[in-house]
């Protein structure tokens, strides 16, 4: 969703015949799994005629149309938006956290990006902190409760002082915002060798950081924020920077040294 | 051929002057102590601006918050992808508005089909929802001073939309999810995702409950409460192609509908004139381009029927820019049903562009000059890359192709000036309910609406309703909640038990084709008593051959699948009831029969100055027989008197 990231490649011709175009056979290795605690494994599939202009979950959903006319479970994977905006999608693409294109999610991925013939191995975000619930489907509630100790400004209802009486400058609200776009969907985690959670949790610690609302609780926040990512089994961050080219937001490393500054000023003033 | 029910809806609304009305209301609620209030539960079903702004609101009051949804996180709810913004009377660009401007236009908007005092409320909570929005932290669009910017939307003279790129809902929605998360941290909240709610139990006439899927074990739950707050959102998704996220559905309104509630106006369905045009039948959603590009973009069509040069190669003078010329005044702005019915006329005269006809050009070659393309970015870059990742076309380079497509819906449960529906003890919020936005709601006004509900009327409401009736526990225990468990159990049993061949999806395909060809954007008697038939006979196909795969006791999407496609079949029966019964145009409903000599909507003030709500008339086991009552809320107007809507 960042502006200016992504430039999409192979644009057509502006007015072309953008409906017809050729169509894909290709061969899905996908992990199947009945349950948390029941073990998994990759099962293949064949599709045939998928369209270049379908999405990747569209590309899932003529699958299990066909599963069902056969007689078989369909494949789970979560969904909702299909925009890039609920964050509720996501799946290792070839080894890919949504797959081989940049700031893009898994539902805003396009086929055009696949060639015939091709093999595509998809998987669920594997982390410890992460269970798969069923097939690609994973339990992300580790978020919700990081988010749960401090990820909030704590402001009642009826209390708010007029919208303009405190002037944010706009760089700062610029950041802000760019931190605040995190949909929250996983893929850091899933593409970080130790499964850390560090670019989710320093975006919302810089969202708040950046804003003079956030000023009040910001020692107490990322304290608590960075306690409850380790109880969670998340592991640590090493810097290797994947969690940044998987992000579908394009939500920058630097937001993680911010995350160590918070952190380190909280000690240095508790101390 | 509809039963004509006597009843006058007692709407409730408090005596005094308009714009004294809500103050009255409050300064004469019945409040439960502070120290009373933990010893209330109260149930919010759904999590986006409305339910998640009212579990926060009440938790913070002191009550024993449960807060349900069906996606994975509160955090995922369909609000999350509002685009453009959210309108509020704060003059700060000092153009004259005010909160009687917004209440007008908002009412005029609506095409003079919904309640006065309602709208007026809205107008004057609208600040505040800024204010606290701010001090959430949620990052809104500044000026380089500092202060707040704002952009203008349609169907208004004045910029009064506040926006946070092109992400306003995200921004909106992540700042009701961090206040509801706190009360969760303060032990005020309790959060129960992936549950689909599946019944309301009521008790004595009272809703006292719900039954819900736990979606991950698949095991069935029931939740006990002093009341129930529903803000499940809206049933545009009925269309099977739409602007919706996937999951979003009208089960959770239907079962209430069944269990009493009044559904009202179904028919007023608002079709977004910015939309990405349909390009295959594998299609699974349509994609909105924000209300908000009409800023900056100019509507046309070439000038010559069936002209089929590329938009770069037809020169300005054969170019028509068709909003301009018919609304000079309000141009590129106008409301968004003139829009789209503008865009249908062109398209179906011959004039479309693509391949298919069925598109017109959105065009930003003038502001680009005019701006820069880097300004361009800055306002509306993560449009025009979602754009360019769908269609592989480049907006910055040529025009955008869009068409309408179904995105809002005006309808919903009925509920009276304090939300609550028919039902007493089951309040209604945000776009699951019907009230503020008559026959189509004005762009940047849904997100106002949920908010306003969400933070500053239902907490109040419901305060009342608690204090003034102090319901007594009910558990779930009692032989309601085992009769509601045991049908919604016998329910999902009938849906596996068919076993047939054709699957879930196929089904909900067939069924938006339906409503979109008799009861998208223009309507006629013929058509909707065609549609009823061919509802009638989907349906009873769907329970002889319809295919839900795996088991009930499992995660299985499937199933959820299959009860949503199972209610919107029927749901989508009343939603043409409605539409053929009101035989007027107002708003977004259009009745062919009805118009004027320009093709604009045509109101008939004297016969159809109400609210349609409906009443289930059927066994209590859920087959409607016959068809439902219908109940009229009459309208009318103290303050602003119904004229014609014009926007030229
Ligand atoms: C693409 C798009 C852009 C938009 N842009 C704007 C805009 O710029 N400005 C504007 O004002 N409006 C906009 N709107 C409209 C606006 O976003 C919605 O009307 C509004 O967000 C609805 O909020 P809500 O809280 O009523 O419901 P929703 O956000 O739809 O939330 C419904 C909740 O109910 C839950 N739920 C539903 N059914 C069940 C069930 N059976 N069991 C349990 N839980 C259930 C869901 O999990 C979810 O949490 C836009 C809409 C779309 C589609
Ligand atoms: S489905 Fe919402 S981000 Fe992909």
């Amino acid at each position: 969703m960042s502006a200016a990231t992504s430039s999409p490649t192979a644009l057509k011709t502006p007015g072309s015949d953008s409906h017809s175009g050729p169509t894909l056979s290709l061969t899905l290795k996908i992990w199947r799994q009945k349950d948390t605690n029941s073990p998994g494994e990759l099962k293949t599939y064949e599709v045939k005629g998928i369209s270049t202009h379908m999405s990747f979950l569209e590309m899932l959903d003529v699958l299990n149309e066909q599963l069902v006319q056969k007689n078989e479970e369909p494949v789970a994977f979560d969904h909702d938006c299909r925009e890039g905006i609920c964050g509720m999608c996501g799946v290792m693409i070839n080894g890919q956290a949504h797959g081989p294109d940049l700031t893009t999610t898994t539902c805003q991925l396009h086929m055009r990006k696949f060639r015939d013939h091709d093999t595509i191995v998809i998987e669920p975000w594997r982390a410890k902190a992460f269970p798969v619930i069923k097939d690609l489907v994973v339990d992300r509630s580790a978020f919700d409760r990081i988010i749960t100790t401090g990820g909030y400004v704590s402001i009642n209802v009826g209390s708010a002082p007029d919208g303009n009486a405190v002037p944010v400058p706009k760089e700062n609200a610029d950041q802000a915002f760019d931190a605040a776009t995190c949909i929250g969907c996983g893929a850091c985690v899933a593409s970080c060798k130790n499964a850390s959670a560090s670019l989710f949790v320093s975006a919302k610690v810089s969202q708040l950081a950046l804003l003079p609302q956030g000023e009040p609780e910001r020692v107490r926040r990322v304290q608590r924020m960075v306690a409850q990512m380790d109880k969670e089994g998340f592991g640590g961050c090493t810097n290797t920077n994947e969690c940044e080219a998987a992000c579908p937001v394009g939500i920058k490393v630097e937001n993680i040294a911010r995350l160590n500054r918070e952190f380190l000023r909280a000690k240095m003033i508790t101390r | 051929m509809t039963a004509d029910a006597s009843t006058i809806l007692k709407s409730r609304v408090p005596d005094g002057p308009l714009e004294q009305k809500w103050d009255n209301c409050k300064n004469h609620m019945k409040l439960v102590s502070p120290t009373n209030k933990r010893n209330f539960d109260i149930i919010v079903v759904g999590t986006g601006l409305a339910g998640a702004a009212a579990a926060a609101s009440l938790g913070e009051m002191g009550f024993n918050v449960k807060s349900f949804c069906f996606q994975d996180s509160p955090r995922r709810a369909h609000s999350i992808a509002a685009q453009g913004g959210i309108n509020a009377a704060k003059n700060y660009q000092n153009d004259g508005d005010s909160v009687y401007r917004l209440f007008y236009d908002t009412l005029k908007g609506g095409d003079y089909r919904s309640r006065e005092a309602n709208v007026y409320r809205l107008a004057q909570v609208s600040a505040n929802i800024i204010d606290q929005c701010v001090a959430q932290g949620v990052p809104f669009a500044r000026e380089y001073g500092g202060l707040l910017d704002n952009r203008t939307f349609g169907g208004a003279l004045v910029s009064r939309t506040f926006y946070a790129r092109g992400q306003t809902g995200q921004q909106l929605l992540l700042g009701a999810y961090s206040s509801l998360m706190r009360q969760v941290d303060n032990g005020r909240v309790k959060v129960f995702p992936r549950r689909e709610m599946l019944d309301l139990v009521v008790v004595d006439g009272v809703a006292r409950g719900i039954v819900c899927r736990n979606l991950v074990t698949g095991k069935y739950e029931t939740y006990s409460a002093h009341c129930v707050l529903l803000a499940t959102g809206g049933y545009g998704n009925a269309y099977y192609l739409a602007t919706y996220a996937k999951g979003s559905n009208v089960t959770a309104a239907w079962r209430c509908y069944k269990r009493g509630a009044f559904f009202a106006n179904p028919c007023y369905t608002q079709i977004h004139p910015t939309c990405i045009p349909v390009t295959g039948d594998y299609q699974s959603k349509l994609t909105l381009m924000s209300e908000s590009l009409r800023n900056d973009g100019r509507v046309w069509v070439p000038l010559k029927q069936g002209d089929r040069r590329a938009p770069e190669q037809i020169p300005e003078a054969e170019r028509d820019y068709y909003l301009e010329r018919r609304y000079p005044t309000y141009a590129n702005m106008v409301a968004r049903d003139v829009a789209s019915r503008a865009a249908k006329e062109r398209c179906d005269s011959g004039f479309g562009v693509g391949d298919s006809g069925k598109a017109v050009y959105l065009d930003f070659s003038k502001a680009i000059a005019r701006d820069g393309a880097e300004t361009i970015r800055k306002k509306y870059g993560n449009l025009f890359d979602m754009y360019a990742k769908i269609t592989a076309e480049d907006p910055y380079k040529s025009p955008m192709r869009i068409y309408p497509a179904i995105h809002y819906t005006m309808g919903g449960l009925w509920v009276d000036y304090e939300l609550q529906s028919t039902i007493p003890g089951l309040f209604v919020l945000g776009e699951a309910n019907f009230s503020d936005h008559g026959a189509n709601r004005l762009g940047a006004s849904a997100l106002m609406q949920g908010l306003a509900d969400g933070y500053f009327v239902a907490p109040y409401t419901v305060n009342n309703y608690l204090g003034a009736k102090k319901p007594p526990i009910v558990g779930t225990d009692h032989p309601e909640f085992l009769k509601a468990l045991e049908e919604t159990k016998a329910r999902v049993g009938k849906l596996l038990a068919v076993k047939g061949t054709r699957s879930v999806d196929s089904y909900h395909r067939e069924l938006g084709g339906i409503l979109w060809d008799y009861c998208g954007m223009a309507r006629n008697e013929a058509g909707l008593n065609a549609a009823i038939g061919k509802i009638q006979a989907l349906r009873t196909d769907f329970w002889k051959n319809v295919r839900v795969m795996g088991t009930p006791e499992n995660f299985n999407q499937s199933l959820e699948q299959a009860g949503r496609v199972a209610d919107f079949l029927e749901f989508g029966e009343l939603l043409a009831l409605d539409a053929l019964t009101r035989k007027e145009s107002c708003g977004g409903h259009f009745r062919e029969e009805s118009q004027t000599k320009d093709n604009d909507t045509l109101r008939d003030d004297a016969n159809y100055s109400h609210v349609s709500a409906w009443q289930f008339t059927g066994t209590p086991d859920g087959v409607q027989l016959n068809t439902p009552a219908l109940h009229k809320e009459p309208l009318s107007f103290e303050v602003e008197k119904p004229t014609q809507r014009s926007y030229a």
